[in-house]
């Protein structure tokens, strides 16, 4: 039932949306490969809940079209798609049990041996035991996993999942997670999902689109947006990044030196965004894990060639795994830096000047002209 | 002598039990609550209702009095008198409720699905008719159901009262005085009792219900058939108990808007008790009424399924 043909990929071309004089999202161009797990990433009103109502055909576009592999479907209604969707509040169907919740689509399409089908689905999402009670009696992930299975046992050539673990606590969420990108391998269905939560959308997806203001921000493997961000937004909304504003020094040659508040930094001219030119200004960024701190007497220490920036440490916390410093430096004044624990420097306490210093490869270089803090709010919404 | 020669501290005294008194005060509350509403009933419900059973079973006259006699046998005597009667309330409730259903549905639909800012203004619109009396609004029909008027001369010219009057709904060129004009009285008044059940049902249905059912493949008249009235099963069951139940004891309606022909046992009752001042005939026929809605109602439910939803 399912299309396994290379044409089965979601495209949407220069699609958008606008409300009134409200554009929720800007026309947009996004191609979804078949059988990937796509995760459409934003704050909420970014655009991606409305960009995932628009392929399921819930939401009118107002410029634009949605191709299911060749085939337009733009003014397809929701019920004529082969695409299905699992709600964020899931809306189970309260007067029907699990198993008729299940079988909804099936018996809607006039599938008369839908029974074994759905005792199928019950087993895959480990609910066989349930098939006979009703919605409220059943705990959040439960619900949660019979509105995927109702979805699921319809084969469709997409499934859409608006916020499907927004719900849950914490745990059940990351148990779900990995139960969601389970089931996705098992049955090799394009998956789009929808989430705020940088965490899942990294942990379950093959594919990013981060999202903001209606338009796609940066799209990429996980791995590719984290190293490699192109906007401040995404490098504060993936992770935590330090961005430091800093003066272009030279920018011939393979690195490009730029100095801020007295340091001097080196920068890969291959992970600065666009060609930096001597005089002007750049954001350099580095994820704070990559960053090793020294205690300033033992600066001598340091290896040749790597970037390093002095400061003061002005906060840290200890977590378990980890101790994350904030030290005030001349460049930047709320610097991040994470350091294993596997050997603890007691003198690095508040108040101490230490010696940051990193690999200059783990250094990226953004366009000057943003917002620096682009992100950075939304993100400590959401935790 | 520093603090820490203190002799040890006593023990702490034992919290004594609390005292029972204030718990059972709390458990008591809620039947202080209730008391006001237990002592209406009683005094507007209960009394009522054995002073009407009492009267129902007693023999007499006005002029020597009337006294207990246990005589059964006129709840049997107003039964084949006045069966007729009987049927015809039910018919005519049963009807004016089905056509209420019928009228209702769709507006309290676009009220809670599509009406949205004017939702309350259609609200208003809806109830406003109580702002007026009950027997001047049935007294308009009377009006608008004239003979020669202009309803009864778009009816005659479109033909209609040629099939009401073949159906024996009406008679001749007339609506007034016949059972549709009573038909029709009663949905009328009866309308708004239908639509806020129903509205209040409906309302109440989350709307992604109906985008997941789409999603689901069901066409919009499924989704109906599937999603959207069984949830609002609720809402019909009380908003045709509310209309069935007062229709089927009313008399204004019939008494205005009917002749002779199309008395409901409403009627019969009011008679009975203020002009014949039979009063244990007018009392056993109204526990006849009761008995027969109550034994309906109770199928009716049971068959709806809804015991647990209303």
């Amino acid at each position: 039932m399912t299309q396994k043909t290379a044409g089965g990929d979601v495209r949407l071309s220069g699609i958008s949306k606008t409300y009134g004089s409200f554009t929720a999202v800007h026309p947009l161009d996004l191609t979804i490969p078949q059988g990937s797990f796509f995760a459409l990433l934003g704050a909420s009103g970014c655009g991606k809940t409305t960009t995932l109502r628009m392929i399921a055909g819930l939401e009118d576009p107002s410029t634009g079209t949605v191709f299911l592999g060749d085939k337009d479907v733009t003014d397809l209604q929701p019920y004529k798609r082969p695409v299905n969707t699992v709600f964020q509040s899931y809306a189970l169907f309260p007067h029907l049990d699990v198993a008729e919740n299940i079988a909804f689509g099936l018996r809607r399409r006039g599938i008369k041996s839908y029974k074994k089908q759905v005792d199928d689905m019950l087993d895959l999402v480990q609910l066989g035991a349930f098939a006979g009670r009703k919605p409220h009696q059943l705990s959040g992930g439960q619900q949660q996993r019979v509105a995927v299975a109702r979805a699921l046992i319809n084969h469709p050539q997409v499934l859409l999942l608006d916020e499907p673990l927004g719900a849950l606590d914490l745990k059940l969420r990351r148990q779900m997670q990995l139960e969601l990108k389970r089931i996705q391998t098992e049955v090799g269905i394009t998956f789009v999902h929808v989430t705020h939560d940088q965490e899942e959308a990294m942990t379950m997806a093959d594919q990013v689109a981060v999202m903001n203001g209606g338009r796609v921000e940066q799209l990429g493997a996980p791995a590719e947006l984290y190293e490699n961000p192109r906007t401040t937004f995404v490098a504060n909304f993936l992770g935590t990044s330090n961005l430091i504003e800093a003066e272009v020094v030279e920018a011939a040659g393979d690195d490009t030196v730029v100095t801020c508040g007295g340091a001097k930094l080196r920068v890969p001219g291959d992970r600065c965004v666009s060609r930096p030119r001597a005089g002007g200004k750049l954001l350099v960024g580095v994820r704070p894990e990559k960053v090793s701190v020294a205690h300033a007497d033992d600066a001598g220490a340091i290896a040749d060639g790597r970037n390093r920036i002095t400061g003061r440490i002005v906060a840290s916390s200890f977590i378990g795994v980890s101790t994350q410093y904030i030290v005030d430096s001349p460049a930047c004044s709320d610097f991040e830096v994470y350091v294993q624990n596997i050997e603890r420097d007691a003198r690095l306490t508040p108040g101490a000047e230490v010696v940051m210093h990193w690999n200059p490869d783990h250094t990226f270089g953004l366009d000057a002209d943003q917002d620096i803090d682009a992100g950075v709010e939304t993100v400590e919404e959401s935790a | 002598m520093s603090v820490t020669d203190a002799p040890p501290l006593a023990p702490a005294p034992v919290e004594p039990p609390a005292p029972r008194k204030p718990a059972t005060r709390k458990r008591l509350v809620p039947y202080w609550l209730l008391l006001p509403g237990i002592l209406w009933l009683i005094v507007f419900f209960a009394l009522p209702m054995v002073y009407q059973a009492s009267t129902s079973v007693q023999t007499g006259s006005l002029e020597k009095g009337f006294e207990v006699t246990w005589h059964f046998q006129t709840y049997w005597d107003a039964l084949t008198d006045y069966y007729p009667q009987f049927i015809r309330s039910l018919l005519y409730a049963g009807t004016a409720t089905l056509l209420c259903l019928l009228l209702g549905y769709p507006l309290a639909y676009l009220i809670a699905f599509k009406a949205g800012r004017w939702r309350n203004l259609v609200l208003v619109l809806v109830i406003a008719p109580f702002f007026t009396s009950f027997l001047i609004r049935t007294l308009a029909w009377k009006t608008i159901l004239a003979d020669g008027g202009p309803v009864v001369d778009v009816l005659n010219t479109l033909h209609v009262l040629d099939v009401t009057s073949w159906l024996g709904w009406t008679e001749g060129s007339r609506v007034l005085a016949t059972p549709m004009a009573v038909v029709c009285g009663l949905t009328y008044n009866f309308l708004p009792f239908m639509i806020l059940p129903l509205y209040t049902s409906l309302e109440r249905i989350d709307g992604r219900l109906h985008e997941a059912a789409g999603d689901l493949y069901a066409t919009p008249a499924t989704t109906f058939r599937k999603v959207t009235f069984p949830l609002s099963m609720p809402g019909v069951v009380s908003g045709t108990l509310l209309t069935f139940i007062p229709a089927s004891g009313d008399y204004v309606n019939a008494e205005l808007l009917g002749s002779t022909d199309t008395k409901m046992v409403g009627s019969v009752i009011q008679s009975q008790f203020l002009r014949v001042l039979d009063y244990p005939t007018a009392a056993a026929l109204s526990f006849i009424l009761m008995a027969i809605v109550l034994a309906m109602v109770t199928v009716y439910i049971r068959k709806s399924g809804t015991e647990d939803l209303v």
